[in-house]
């Protein structure tokens, strides 16, 4: 029987079980919002396309499932990028449809026509423009293969008006060939062994855990590793979550804004294991004396990260669950109580730390969202010093907890990836701690929130500025600040009242123990405007061309 | 270091733009670039020269590998290998010097294609370095309009690449 493509392209949804669409409509869409209205796949309607792609994001960091996005053409394609560039950055599955002008109109600057596959071929791991329907169903069947394997990744199909109206005859394929495509998953035995053997004859080990880890599932191989070898373990910003933030080994975030002791640790270490991350700027520092005394392991799914920035001594190309599975029985038990002791020393020398007085700390806010959740939450952020406090001061049980847009640092992220997590995980306690820059960014989103009547939690760390900004300008530019302060501030308290929920402000310590605890504890959504200390720095912080031995407390 | 690769992709609208995007966006420096269709119309070859350090050249490999639309690559200058460059080259020629231009030809086994009033058109096919000597030649004579494909390569001896399936076979 012959259908149109559009409701093709629903059915092919319907049979990669698809739950949620995250658009916004708009002419070139209406076939396939029409093919829509008979499936029980639920749409969310966002306020703006970018909150499609980040609600998108949100939603498959949160279920490890592929995330599907949909826009119009024009500026409903060009709103989508910046989600698709983060989603790309951050390796999360994605797959997005974009409204095309007719075939015959392309190339002729019709009305909301735009060029979306070429704007967007940096910035996703493979693109089609649809042109032959027949094609339809195959493309979407590589499209979701492409997203969810190997590296994961965003796809985006771009669907002409007329090839969606355009009748075929609908079958799913079962199988696709991609000759230029096949992921390894399987390391090298050899190269398995030569780790084996480094980790074996290694006095002081590190590992250093990506987001690969939570990509993989392999957060109870890493807990397996570092127990056995006895090796502390650092993450990386987005590999957050995939070690439990409390246990003994663990260092916390290196880097940047990482504790000191992770970035010693480093310094220090003979054997660095880096497992599915890779060697950014914003972790290594200085490249020539990042991890000066240690030969390195780097296990990557993707072969182009190893040996990118950094001179690797055992490179493993594959997953890095199956790798760590091969590599397991092939260590031995070790207990290494001088080098966990120096760890311990190193802890107790350059804890992390900030002064309680002067106002209420930010850093505060995050401890007492901690203790108050006993971690048993989804923490979404948004991107500045809000950011890297949670990173330092949250600490993460359960992979996929934290859900924060790392590579292409994405203010707006936060409010529109918290939707699509909390969708994902009804029932789940999912807060928001968002700053008062990033969060008017996508505030629009609001609207999303109680229109799906989402019990979101939502604190603004409100520092009444750009406040990462700020504290570049201080240690870069002699305090001269430019173009940091707002000098008008919403009434947030207000605003959420707005938007039919409740909405408080927090100005010190004693309302935040009052308020805290019944927000968490409400049953529906609710905004905390907390109005933080204005001039707190995120400390330690590494200069810019230094070592991340060299950190400052600032 | 220069290294020349072979690049078989499949035939889709598109494959250039990603291929040179990437090399643009990544601060690779293309010296030549030659895209044609193989036996097998669904697949296309490009013979890419590029220039880097090692550690560049790895990357471009790796980073092509990436895209979708590679299906496989080939480091020719890894082997003994053919490359082959085609040159037109529009020279001018009173008629009393085609002989001469004629003799410089005949050197460099070139083909005169086209004859003008005032003007020769010539023929040359081989490597870089005889197509560079073949226009130093004709420059004192004047050449008012020249145009070069890319390189193309492949390796010598039986062992084959064919777009059939882009397997590689003896």
């Amino acid at each position: 029987m012959e259908i149109v493509a559009a409701e093709a392209l629903v059915r092919c949804l319907e049979e990669e079980k698809v739950e949620i669409i995250f658009g916004l409509p708009g002419g070139a869409m209406v076939p396939v919002y029409d093919a829509l209205y008979h499936s029980k796949i639920k749409h969310v309607l966002v306020r703006h396309e970018q909150g499609a792609a980040h609600a998108a994001d949100g939603y498959a960091r949160a279920t490890g499932r592929v995330g599907v996005g949909m826009a119009t053409s024009g500026p409903g394609a060009t709103n989508l990028v910046t989600g698709i560039a983060n989603a790309y950055m951050d390796s999360v599955p994605l797959v997005i449809f974009t409204g095309q002008v007719n075939t015959s109109q392309v190339g002729t600057d019709a009305f909301q026509e735009v060029d979306i596959t070429g704007i967007t071929i940096p910035v996703t791991k493979h693109n089609y423009l649809v042109k032959d329907p027949k094609k339809l169903p195959e493309i979407v069947k590589k499209a979701f293969y492409i997203a969810s394997s190997g590296r994961p990744g965003p796809v985006l199909i771009d669907l002409p008006r007329d090839v969606a109206s355009a009748p075929i005859e609908f079958q799913y394929p079962r199988e696709i060939v991609l000759r230029g495509y096949k992921p390894t998953y399987r390391g090298h035995p050899t190269k398995i062994n030569e780790a084996a053997r480094l980790i074996n004859e290694a006095q002081r080990p590190v590992i250093y855990a990506g987001g690969g880890i939570i990509n993989a599932g392999a957060g109870a191989e890493l807990q397996a590793l570092a127990q056995t070898v006895s090796a502390p373990v650092t993450n990386t910003f987005m590999g957050l979550s995939s070690f439990p933030g409390d246990h003994p080994l663990f260092l916390g975030m290196l880097g940047l804004h990482g504790t000191r002791y992770a970035n010693l640790a480093v310094t220090e270490c003979d054997l660095l294991i880096a497992l599915g991350a890779r060697f950014d700027d914003r972790v290594t520092g200085k490249l020539s004396s990042f991890a000066p005394q240690a030969k390195i392991i780097h296990v990557d799914i993707d072969p182009a990260e190893i040996g990118k920035n950094v001179r690797i001594h055992v490179p493993i190309v594959g997953d890095v669950k199956q790798i760590l599975q091969a590599l397991l029985p092939l260590l031995e038990k070790r207990e290494r109580p001088a080098w966990l002791q120096r760890i311990e020393e190193l802890k107790r020398l350059y804890p992390l730390r900030y002064e309680r007085e002067n106002g209420l700390k930010p850093q505060f806010i995050i401890e007492e969202l901690y203790r108050l959740t006993g971690g048993d939450a989804v923490v979404v952020t948004d991107v500045g010093q809000h950011q890297m406090w949670v990173a330092q001061y949250y600490r993460f049980s359960r992979p996929r907890s934290l859900i924060s847009s790392g590579g292409l640092g994405t203010m707006g992220f936060g409010l529109p990836a918290a939707v699509g997590a909390q969708l994902g995980l009804p029932g789940k306690l999912v807060i928001l701690v968002t700053g008062d820059g990033s969060f008017q960014m996508n505030i629009q989103e609001l609207a999303t929130v109680r229109e799906q009547s989402l019990p979101l939690k939502i604190f603004i760390l409100n520092n009444q500025q750009l406040g990462m900004v700020r504290q570049l300008q201080e240690v870069y530019c002699e305090g001269r600040y430019m173009a940091v302060d707002f000098k008008f501030h919403p009434d947030f308290a207000l605003l959420a009242k707005a938007y039919d929920m409740a909405g408080y402000t927090v100005r010190d310590e004693k309302e935040a123990a009052l308020v805290l605890p019944e927000v968490l504890a409400a049953p529906g959504p609710a905004l905390v405007n907390c109005l933080v200390h204005p001039e707190e720095n995120v400390s330690p912080m590494v200069l810019a061309g230094r070592g991340i031995h060299e950190a400052i407390e600032c | 270091m220069r290294q020349t690769l072979a690049v078989l992709v499949e035939n889709n609208p598109g494959v250039l733009a990603r291929v040179a995007g990437l090399f643009s966006r990544r601060g690779f420096n293309i010296d030549s670039l030659a895209v044609g269709r193989t036996d097998n119309p669904a697949v296309s070859r490009m013979t890419i020269v590029v220039e880097g350090d090692d550690h560049t050249l790895e990357q471009v490999t790796k980073q092509l590998h990436k895209l979708i639309d590679v299906i496989k690559i080939i480091d020719v200058t890894a082997e003994e290998y053919v490359d082959r460059e085609l040159v037109l080259i529009k020279v001018s020629a009173d008629p009393g010097q085609r002989i001469e231009i004629a003799q410089i030809a005949e050197i460099f086994r070139a083909r005169i294609v086209d004859l003008g009033r005032r003007t020769l058109t010539l023929e040359c096919t081989g490597n870089e370095g005889k197509i560079r000597a073949f226009e130093e030649s004709l420059r004192p004579y004047g050449i008012k309009e020249l145009v070069r494909t890319g390189k193309i390569a492949m390796l010598r001896g039986s062992r084959y690449t064919g777009g059939g399936n882009g397997k590689e076979e003896e």
